[in-house]
């Protein structure tokens, strides 16, 4: 029986974590991902896990002790945001190379500069290209979901890569909702236990792991792993069939709101897909056929799954919540568009950068976008195809 | 037990010939006394940070490692070991290890990823107290990359980055004493030492590092032939001078009491460990004799120090 509960984001995670119980947690604090630490380290003060809780000195060793321990043979997790995760940066690629299934709960927060505390995905985009697996939640029940089902992914025998649940800073993380959390009992048969194959502390092989690797090899070791990144979609869909017939809520790569006639439609991510539908909603009743395309899966990217469901839309904006800074968009249009390049039947696509630094986006601005793709819709001029919303002129 | 270099020697070996070292490198010297210093019942997990050692002795598909190795990044090596024992204690808690298992942690990394780089996660592993030793192969700058200096380079030694030349007599700053600073953490074992005799000092302080609770430390002075500029050959009589100079003193910190291990019969002048390394060559040459005036005026200062700590 699921159990009605209302709590934030971030204690959803910990909520999670408690429940898996894993290994090993290496944390080091940053706003807004402090509380999900905060939390577990009450679990290991009242006894309800037996994880080694390990208080380090910076993010770059958190993920660093938790490739230690994936590596010696336990299932490690942590938590980070904004410049935390920059800071791992390095050992993202590491981990992911290592093919250590390391689970990390991104309360994703704008990077620097100039220094701010909320909600965009500059911290997550930037390691779009770490060989981490991406889901992104719109409230605290996905992050909650997601985070169920990212051990089974993540330790699939055809996957064993790392992966990051992503969630809105504050806007999801520290927001209290309502939540159906699964008993422990429930949660724990679903995940089970983890048995890597090799690991350093098994005793009959002993294991070398992180060589050198001249050019005669390096490009097979990246090859194997982008490989592991294709087979992962298949068992992000596995996974979550198991979780619909076990829980009863539904997954897939992204989740398609009025999508079936859609004329124009918005491909957007996290909690502002919330206020998308809404939007959706309103115009659906002045007879705008609206539809919203909310991303789960940006790594892999599910880009043909994507170009289906878009041919028969019109036009279409993607919203990104980052800069990319590369003068032709952000990173999920560039991911958009190109899934799109070969499609023979597909929408006019514009990118429009909102909500930086925690910006307000508002049913507003989700209908003035809807506007817009409305008349390039009925021909009119598609006008800028990079542009941002809701910016004071400079 | 009494040390015995034969019985010692006769020992399985734990890291193999047929790695990339240079020839006349003390790292891989360092690595076969290390390995030799854990019991051969007890296993080993081995958690190196970026650098020479790491490059040449575990190549794809070769390793020069007969126990577990593991190797992530530069700065880091301190923290992977965390990891690796924080799973050793779950693993034993939940029964997935016997509690009785010895598995000894050792972590090394060169002076770049030690006394620089990796010195926070070094710092942050030590104040945690997990139990491991760290082995410092201080070969006195970063040598994979080409000898750039680091913080353990000596002054007036030339690197690449501090060359001498017409304005300058090589790097500007004193050596930073390491050592001290991981005396200062509080560690129940610290240690210095360097590649001489029949090497019963490395094996006893190495010995008594692995096998004292929490982190210990020990900092090997390790020639590099091609930064320190010297005939392959000469090791051990550059580490020799070293001790007898009084440059590289060889002691123990065992509970925050200061112990010498080597008390050269007669402190013999800087220039006898200077004179063999073309490092120092410039320091030679007519007009910088002051170098050497300055260079022997800081290790009698340093000596004296220690020696009122040994007191």
């Amino acid at each position: 029986m699921s159990i009605r509960e209302r709590m934030s984001g971030n204690e959803a995670v910990a909520t999670a974590l408690r429940q898996i119980d894993p290994d090993v947690f290496a944390m080091f604090p940053i706003t807004p991902s402090t509380e999900i630490p905060q939390y577990f380290a009450q679990y290991v003060a009242d006894g309800r896990v037996e994880t080694e809780f390990i208080c380090v000195e910076s993010e770059h060793s958190s993920l660093s002790a938790c490739i230690g321990a994936e590596a010696a043979g336990c299932r490690a997790v942590t938590a980070t945001s904004s410049a935390g995760l920059s800071f791992m940066n390095e050992v993202l690629y590491v981990a992911a190379s290592l093919r250590l299934p390391v689970v990390l709960a991104v309360s994703c927060r704008a990077l620097t500069g100039p220094i701010n505390i909320n909600h965009d995905y500059s911290d997550s985009m930037a390691e779009r290209d770490s060989g981490f697996i991406q889901l992104y939640a719109e409230n605290n029940q996905e992050v909650y979901d997601n985070l169920l089902m990212a051990h089974r992914i993540a330790e699939h025998s055809s996957v064993r890569l790392p992966l990051m649940i992503c969630q809105d800073g504050f806007i999801t993380s520290h927001a209290i909702e309502n939540i159906e959390l699964e008993e422990d009992e429930e949660v724990k048969k679903f995940v089970g236990e983890y048995h890597p194959e090799n690991y350093l502390l098994k005793k009959e092989n002993p294991l070398a792991v992180g060589p050198y690797g001249i050019s005669a090899y390096y490009m097979e070791a990246r090859v194997a792993q982008a490989e592991a990144m294709k087979r992962a979609k298949q068992v992000i869909l596995e996974v979550a069939e198991d979780f619909r017939k076990t829980f009863g809520r539904e997954y897939g790569f992204f989740e398609c709101y009025r999508m079936e006639d859609a004329d124009v439609a918005l491909v957007i991510m996290g909690s502002s897909a919330g206020t998308a539908k809404v939007a959706a909603d309103a115009l659906r009743e002045e007879g705008i056929r609206a539809g919203v395309v909310k991303i789960r899966a940006f790594r892999p990217f599910p880009g043909p799954e994507l170009c289906e469901v878009l041919k028969n839309c019109k036009a279409a904006a993607v919203m990104d919540k980052s800069e990319g800074f590369s003068a032709c968009g952000g990173p999920l249009f560039a991911e958009t568009s190109g899934a799109l390049i070969n499609a023979e039947s597909r929408p006019k696509l514009i990118d429009v950068v909102y909500g930086l630094g925690g910006r307000d986006f508002t049913v507003e601005s989700a209908s003035e976008v809807f506007k817009r793709l409305c008349g390039i819709a009925k021909g009119a001029e598609i006008g800028p195809v990079y542009s941002h919303l809701g910016v004071r002129s400079l | 037990m009494a040390y015995n270099l034969k019985q010692e020697m006769n020992k399985r070996e734990r890291f193999y010939p047929g790695h990339r070292l240079c020839a006349g490198c003390g790292a891989g010297i360092v690595c076969r006394a290390m390995m030799r210093a854990v019991d051969p019942e007890d296993r080993a997990v081995i958690c190196n940070a970026t650098g020479c050692l790491e490059v040449s002795s575990f190549q794809y598909p070769y390793t020069a490692w007969e126990d577990s190795y593991i190797h992530t990044a530069f700065e880091n090596a301190s923290a992977t070991a965390s990891g690796v024992e924080a799973a050793l204690n779950v693993m034993k808690r939940r029964g997935r290890l016997p509690k009785d298992e010895e598995v000894k942690i050792l972590a090394i990394g060169g002076d770049g990823g030690t006394y620089d780089i990796g010195f926070q996660s070094l710092s942050g592993a030590f104040e945690r107290g997990h139990d491991f030793t760290y082995f410092c192969y201080d070969n006195n700058a970063y040598m994979n990359t080409g000898t750039q200096r680091s913080s353990a380079t000596p002054r007036f030694a030339s690197a690449t980055t501090t060359p001498a030349g017409a304005e300058s007599v090589g790097k500007k700053q004193e050596q930073k004493d390491l050592t001290q600073i991981m005396v200062a953490h509080g560690s129940s074992y610290v240690a210095q030492t360097t590649l001489f005799g029949t090497m019963k000092d490395f094996h006893e302080k190495a010995h008594r590092a692995i096998y004292t609770k929490g982190p210990t430390f020990v900092n090997v002075l390790t020639p590099c032939p091609r930064g320190w500029q010297y005939p392959e050959e000469d090791l051990v009589e550059i580490c020799k001078a070293a001790i007898d100079t009084c440059v590289w003193p060889v002691y123990e910190v065992v509970e925050g009491e200061y112990r010498l291990t080597y008390e050269p019969k007669k402190k013999l002048p800087v220039e006898e460990f200077m004179r063999r390394q073309g490092r120092f060559s410039h320091c030679f040459k007519p007009g910088n004799e002051w170098t050497i005036a300055k260079a022997q005026e800081y290790v009698d200062k340093k000596w004296e120090e220690l020696l009122a700590k040994c007191r």
